[in-house]
């Protein structure tokens, strides 16, 4: 055979940047190493490819996930070995729990040294076998197009998640022969259209319902723009209420009639008392947390209940449902309006279940003791909505009461708007998912919705919004507690505070300005609008040190080990103890 | 406050997987990691073009436990199929174990006339020891060991189960 023909090889890098192209990869989050040099050099000489310099790795991972969770494309992380891939870890754990779709590329040492504890090596592969939906460490560069194109299928298609390629630095910098064509594996397909057998049944048991609901999680959003679009039509449709998880904000619209608010923990009083009431539940990709049912023993006893999820093991996995489906919740959306309409089916008369949610409503759940002395941060959330609702906002969070106040307080019309982290509650995951967000919208107002504990676990990143020019607000509600953990022991331990308080904090203006963004401080409740639109009309990064009531508790809230009747909506409900069982509960 | 204990059933499920590096780290990592149990685990490729195994595990757990085994075992990558035998319908397992006994005189005689009842092969001798091979099912197994505990056990070394369908069909 003659040289003449053969065909271009390339090396490992340049054949990763080529795939990363083809599967429409515009953006990278990523921190240079030893064992990525050769990736970072292929990548100087290609310009289609924005890379963005973070200031650890954790803040990379976070940061895809935000511009994955806010533009509905896979988010894709670069790191070298060892440290790099470690300090990923969280952020792939975090995307995992939460079905975000990443593409984690992480260096490795080269294929002679794996094994021998060679400087930054680390087990990547077996560190992230079980936080990843799918991991790879690919020892050939000619493997290396088919296993991108893998992986970015198996991250985006059926329940997404983080899939983790480590390529080590000989495969890097090895070439290979760039027609090298894999056949296109089929081993992986997961669940479309459901059993129209099964969409009857659930339409009819809908259909029939006195008292139904629809419980709607992140599978919605995650399904795509039209599975929110069909869910809007099925509660018009079948005339239920609809409440939402932690993740499935906005898939409903907040200011929608059917809205009853946020289920679970830190739900809504008529969320949780129509879940506990309703004949017929249809849970609409949401899982069955433990956060949303409370003691599983009570969780709505009498219902008939209905699972539609893309994921199998999700089904019956803590609750046993009466009809499982398991398809993609926007597809099998459609099929149920497609038999809705069909049938000629109308909404029950369900003025008797209306009646009563406007009964549980009127219980005002969501309201506090004002005041005219001190910001109370439900306030603080309510002028941040008011001002901003608008503006049509991407609100990432951090973990903790912020978080649920937020997400209590703050009103989601719009799907892709809500970043949380809402399975593994990673703190330090709001002020990086903003970052990847504004990069994704550059357009869009995003702001961090923090408290002055979770913001300085990724504080760094402050750097990175500088860098790129990324108009991101860091709205810190500054109580001076880890107060979810001060709560918890205000309920639970008898007010004995073992480490919670937040001392020693920076001064946020400073530190704001030290990094080139504006600071504002806050701690007048009538000067608080002044302050947020100053903050608003600033056209860079700012951080709001929003200092609020320092002891205020997040309610309503269902302790740990309670039924979703027993829910707590006063702090002077609270008797300050807890038995075991109850303790042992996460 | 003390930690409950489950009632639990034993259920065969057997695992047809790709023959890739890493499949059965995979595999027997989420056991451990969701906190299944693993009573034994057999792996051999099985297709010509050794791109394929077959997994035999045998683990143990309440109904909607070993329900969530199997849906947790689909839901990875290398898995292509999870059946399991125990509620499939009728099928048989079998296991091999090397059984190593060692005496002289009457124990000698006396541990030949039981592995001759069991069935059991003698794959190597000498003048105070034998080997036996030995298949069937774990009851078999189990009653065989423990007898030969009786005449001069040196050690044994098990297989764990494999296991198919009854019938003509395949899983």
């Amino acid at each position: 055979m003659s040289e003449d023909f053969a065909v271009p090889e390339k090396s490992g890098a340049e054949i990763l940047i080529d795939t990363l192209i083809e599967q429409g990869v515009d953006t990278v989050f990523g921190y240079p190493g030893g064992a990525v040099l050769p990736i970072y050099d292929a990548l100087f000489q290609h310009k289609k490819i924005r890379h963005v310099l973070v200031r650890h790795e954790a803040g990379a991972a976070h940061a895809a996930e935000g511009y994955a969770r806010s533009t509905g494309k896979p988010g894709v992380v670069l790191v070298t070995s060892g440290p790099g891939a470690t300090n990923a870890v969280t952020g792939i754990a975090d995307a995992f729990m939460d079905s975000i779709p990443l593409i984690v590329l992480t260096g490795q040492v080269a294929t002679n040294l794996i094994g021998s504890d060679a400087f930054q090596e680390a087990d990547t592969v077996g560190i992230t076998r079980h936080c990843s939906k799918h991991n790879y460490l690919v020892k050939d560069p000619a493997d290396l197009a088919s296993t991108v194109r893998e992986a970015f299928a198996i991250a985006t298609k059926g329940r997404p998640g983080p899939v983790v390629i480590d390529i080590p630095k000989n495969v890097q910098v090895a070439t290979a022969s760039t027609d090298v064509k894999r056949p296109t594996s089929s081993r992986f397909s997961p669940a479309g259209e459901a059993d129209y057998a099964e969409i009857n049944r659930a339409v009819e048991l809908l259909a029939n319902a006195k008292a139904p609901i629809l419980y709607t999680g992140g599978g919605i959003i995650n399904s795509g723009p039209d599975a929110s679009a069909a869910l809007r039509e099925l509660a018009e449709l079948c005339g239920a209420p609809v409440t939402s998880t932690l993740m499935g904000l906005g898939a409903y619209p907040a200011s929608g009639d059917a809205w009853l608010g946020m289920l679970g923990m830190h739900g809504t009083y008529e969320a949780n008392m129509a879940m506990n009431q309703c004949d017929v539940m249809l849970c609409l990709g949401a899982r069955f947390d433990d956060r949303v049912t409370g003691r599983l023993d009570a969780f709505s006893p009498d219902s008939i209940k209905i699972h539609i999820d893309i994921d199998r093991s999700s089904i019956n996995k803590t609750v046993r449902v009466d009809l499982p489906i398991v398809a993609d919740v926007g597809a099998a959306m459609r099929q149920m309006i497609e038999v809705w309409k069909g049938r000629k089916y109308k909404a029950a008369a369900l003025d008797d279940w209306w009646a009563r949610i406007k009964g549980w409503r009127a219980v005002d759940c969501l309201s506090y003791a004002g005041s005219t002395q001190e910001i109370m941060p439900q306030y603080a959330i309510e002028r941040l909505f008011a001002a901003t609702k608008d503006k049509s906002p991407i609100i990432t969070t951090e973990v903790g009461q912020h978080q649920m106040w937020a997400a209590q307080h703050f009103h989601f019309d719009a799907p892709n708007k809500w970043l949380t982290s809402g399975g593994l509650g990673t703190m330090g995951y709001g002020l990086p998912a903003a970052v990847g967000a504004q990069m994704g919208n550059p357009d869009a107002l995003v702001i961090d919705i923090a408290g002055e504990a979770s913001i300085q676990m990724n504080i760094q990143e402050m750097a990175t919004a500088t860098q790129y020019r990324l108009p991101v607000k860091v709205f810190i509600l500054n109580n001076e507690w880890m107060g979810m953990v001060r709560q918890w022991q205000e309920l639970t331990y008898e007010s004995r505070f073992s480490e919670s308080y937040s001392d020693s904090l920076p001064d946020f203006v400073a530190l704001a300005e030290a990094y080139g963004w504006k600071g504002i401080r806050c701690s007048d409740p009538a000067k608080l609008d002044d302050a947020i639109a100053e903050m608003l009309a600033y056209d860079g990064p700012v951080m709001f040190d929003c200092r609020v009531h320092k002891t205020s508790n997040c309610f309503p809230m269902i302790p740990s080990g309670a039924a979703h009747t027993d829910m707590i909506l006063h702090s002077d409900e609270v008797s300050g103890t807890m038995d075991d069982e109850a303790k042992a509960l996460v | 406050m003390h930690i409950k204990q489950e009632l639990t059933e034993r259920h065969v499920l057997t695992l047809t997987v790709d023959n890739e590096a890493g499949t059965l780290a995979r595999i027997a990592g989420m056991f451990t990691s969701r906190g299944y149990n693993i009573d034994s685990l057999t792996v051999a490729d099985i297709s010509e073009d050794h791109a394929i195994s077959r997994i035999t595990i045998v683990t143990r757990g309440p109904p909607p436990v070993i329900d969530q085994i199997i849906a947790q075992c689909e839901r990875l990558i290398p898995v292509h199929k999870v059946t399991d035998l125990t509620e499939a319908g009728p099928y048989v397992e079998r296991e091999l174990a090397l059984v190593k006994v060692r005496g002289t005189g009457d124990q000698r005689v006396e541990a030949m006339r039981l592995a001759d009842i069991y069935r059991a092969r003698v794959i190597d001798a000498t003048v105070n020891s034998f080997i036996f091979e030995i298949t069937g099912g774990p009851d078999k197994i189990d009653t065989f060991v423990a007898l030969m505990r009786e005449v001069g056990l040196v050690e044994v070394g098990r297989t764990g189960i494999v296991g198919l369908m009854r019938g003509a069909e395949g899983s």
